[in-house]
């Protein structure tokens, strides 16, 4: 768990001295205290809903409720797996759709960073600020439209229609990011290459890409992470029972049947729902932090 | 390298983001201007209407109602995520493994998705089931388990609650970013002139990370602005409509009661107020690249 933090770390530049934060011992301790403290908060609410979804369903409903199960069982996670369409229709759907918005995000920000960094096109910094500008129109604005123009493209309750809204949200800081990415190659590598005869297309495969991909990997997991968390464009846009993402399907739990909470089996779909985001967090969580701070501060 | 037929080639890897902005982004934005102004529904019909459903939203007390109430929302959670998100900053400055360790804890909630986390606290606020109301409870809090969401006040701390834990560690990232920036030279000079600490935060570290937390801020505020996922799945705008946001009171227009063009009227006077936050951020971020 150490290594969650390593990102920040890596940015860390000064004010690493201990003494920055009071010397003495007695202050460590309420420092060392308060940290603990502030984890067993944070964990708390995933802990305690990780063990709900572990009790059996007649424990989960219990008034009043334990903390912890007296007994495990798999019993709530069976439950979600069979509700309506089946749990694993939903996690198919939003993992098509993620993969969707992946493939978009990157066919459209690898090229168009690459023309941005190095080459001279006309109105170059009036389509780069074109881009950014959809930055600045909230999406929750646009469904509308969008919605009355993907029902004549019959584009509504389809992977493809609403892995382009995801695409939508996530292109401007896409863009932006492989922009940046190609920018940081020394222009001395393509010059090399061009020397020995690569037309553009060879230099963007093999001398570019490989350079660039920590920048397609971070491209790749915010378009991962927010469109399998994304949830008014897929419940709009995802009408149909057989078409909802997880979010979607988990409100359907939530409202119960005939007003009868399944509290357990809504913790287990909290679960599932979850354990992707925190999994690909745990793995990729440097580019995570580094592609949040060029988003959000450079 | 800037030879002409380059700058064709240039232009052509270009084209399809600008041709996907174009087609996704611009073309419904004129569509929401025109759809605006008239009386479309998604049953049919639409005329042409000019100006009524902005004069009709300027009238409409619901409308203005939800406007306020987000605002509300907004100026309450605001600055206690930042003052939070600064104090947690604050205290994992270092690089110490137990410093990193509630860092990386702070922050995991952030990559949930806000529905998900909205639906486990709609759990632990429940008063039948909800962990949360047993713990305030046997703290002494409470005396017994209480209802949350049956008035706006109390469905609206509980919400905050859930985002507080949910997104306290965005402003506390962007924060300790600007903190860890600060030149070591200047805060050792401090501290050889004697500062005590809480002087060193309040004249040094405060003041040269104020362009992170102006960020950190602004982004907050926007995104509070835009709430939906957090009200919709726990408070469903009870009691009586008294908890809808401005976006959810869209979307009940829109998508519920099918006054397509009247929700529009009322998007586009949002995405005003929004625009007008977004700009000043861009307008702050391109200072921070130059300066």
């Amino acid at each position: 768990m150490t290594d969650l933090a390593s990102p920040a770390t890596s940015l860390a530049t000064g004010a690493t001295d201990a003494r920055v934060v009071g010397g003495s011992r007695a202050v460590g301790y309420l420092v060392a205290a308060l940290c603990l403290a502030i984890i067993a908060l944070m964990m708390a609410p995933l802990v305690l809903s990780f063990l709900a979804s572990l009790k059996p369903p007649a424990e989960a409903a219990a008034v009043p409720p334990q903390y912890l199960p007296r007994s495990l069982s798999i019993e709530n996670y069976r439950t979600v797996a069979s509700y309506q369409a089946g749990l694993w229709t939903y996690v198919a759907n939003s993992l098509v759709v993620a993969a969707l918005t992946i493939i978009f995000c990157l066919a459209l920000s690898v090229p168009a960073g690459y023309a941005l960094a190095r080459y001279a096109i006309p109105f170059k910094e009036v389509f780069f600020l074109l881009i950014l500008a959809s930055m600045m129109i909230p999406y929750q604005a646009m469904l509308t439209p969008l919605y009355l123009m993907f029902s004549s493209l019959k584009l509504t309750n389809t992977h493809v229609g609403l892995a382009i809204v995801h695409t939508i949200l996530q292109l401007p800081f896409s863009v932006y990011l492989m922009r940046n990415s190609f920018e940081a190659i020394p222009r001395e590598l393509e010059e090399a290459a061009v020397m020995d005869g690569c037309t553009s297309m060879q230099i963007l495969r093999r001398v570019f890409l490989p350079l660039v991909l920590p920048g397609m990997i971070t491209v790749s997991l915010f378009a991962f992470i927010s469109s399998w968390n994304e949830f008014i464009a897929a419940l709009i846009f995802m009408s149909r029972e057989t078409s909802f993402t997880v979010p979607v399907m988990l409100t359907g739990v939530s409202t119960g049947i005939f007003g009868v909470v399944d509290w357990g089996a809504l913790q287990a779909g909290v679960i599932v729902s979850v354990i992707p985001c925190i999994g690909v967090y745990l793995l990729l969580q440097r580019y995570y932090v580094t592609g949040l701070l060029s988003g959000a501060v450079k | 390298m800037l030879s002409t037929n380059n700058k064709y080639v240039g232009l052509l890897y270009l084209s399809p983001a600008l041709l996907f902005v174009a087609v996704f982004v611009f073309y419904p934005l004129v569509q929401l201007v025109m759809i605006s102004m008239t009386s479309e529904s998604l049953l049919g019909g639409g005329e042409f209407v000019w100006f009524d459903n902005y004069l009709l939203a300027f009238s409409d007390r619901s409308f203005w109602m939800s406007f306020w109430f987000t605002v509300r929302y907004t100026l309450i959670i605001t600055p206690i995520l930042m003052i939070l998100g600064f104090l947690l900053a604050l205290l994992t400055m270092q690089n110490r493994p137990l410093a990193q360790l509630t860092r990386g804890v702070v922050f995991l909630p952030v990559v949930i998705g806000l529905a998900s986390s909205s639906l486990l606290w709609v759990w632990l606020f429940d008063q039948q089931v909800g962990l949360l109301n047993k713990a305030l409870v046997d703290i002494g809090v409470l005396e017994e388990p209480m209802v949350w969401f049956n008035r706006s006040h109390l469905g609206m701390t509980a919400v905050i609650v859930s985002v507080v834990w949910k997104v306290v560690g965005f402003g506390m990232i962007i924060m300790l970013s600007g903190m860890q920036s600060i030149s070591h030279e200047v805060v050792e000079a401090s501290m050889i002139d004697g500062a005590s600490y809480w002087q060193r935060v309040r004249k040094i570290i405060l003041p040269l990370s104020a362009r992170s937390i102006l960020l950190a801020t602004l982004i907050s505020a926007i995104g509070s602005m835009l709430a939906f996922d957090q009200f919709y799945l726990m408070t469903g705008g009870a009691p009586r409509g008294q908890t809808f946001t401005s976006v959810y009171w869209i979307y009940q227009n829109s998508f519920v009661y099918f006054k397509l063009g009247y929700g529009s009227a009322l998007s586009i006077i949002l995405m005003v107020v929004i625009m007008a936050g977004a700009a000043l951020q861009i307008a702050l971020q391109r200072r921070g690249e130059t300066a």
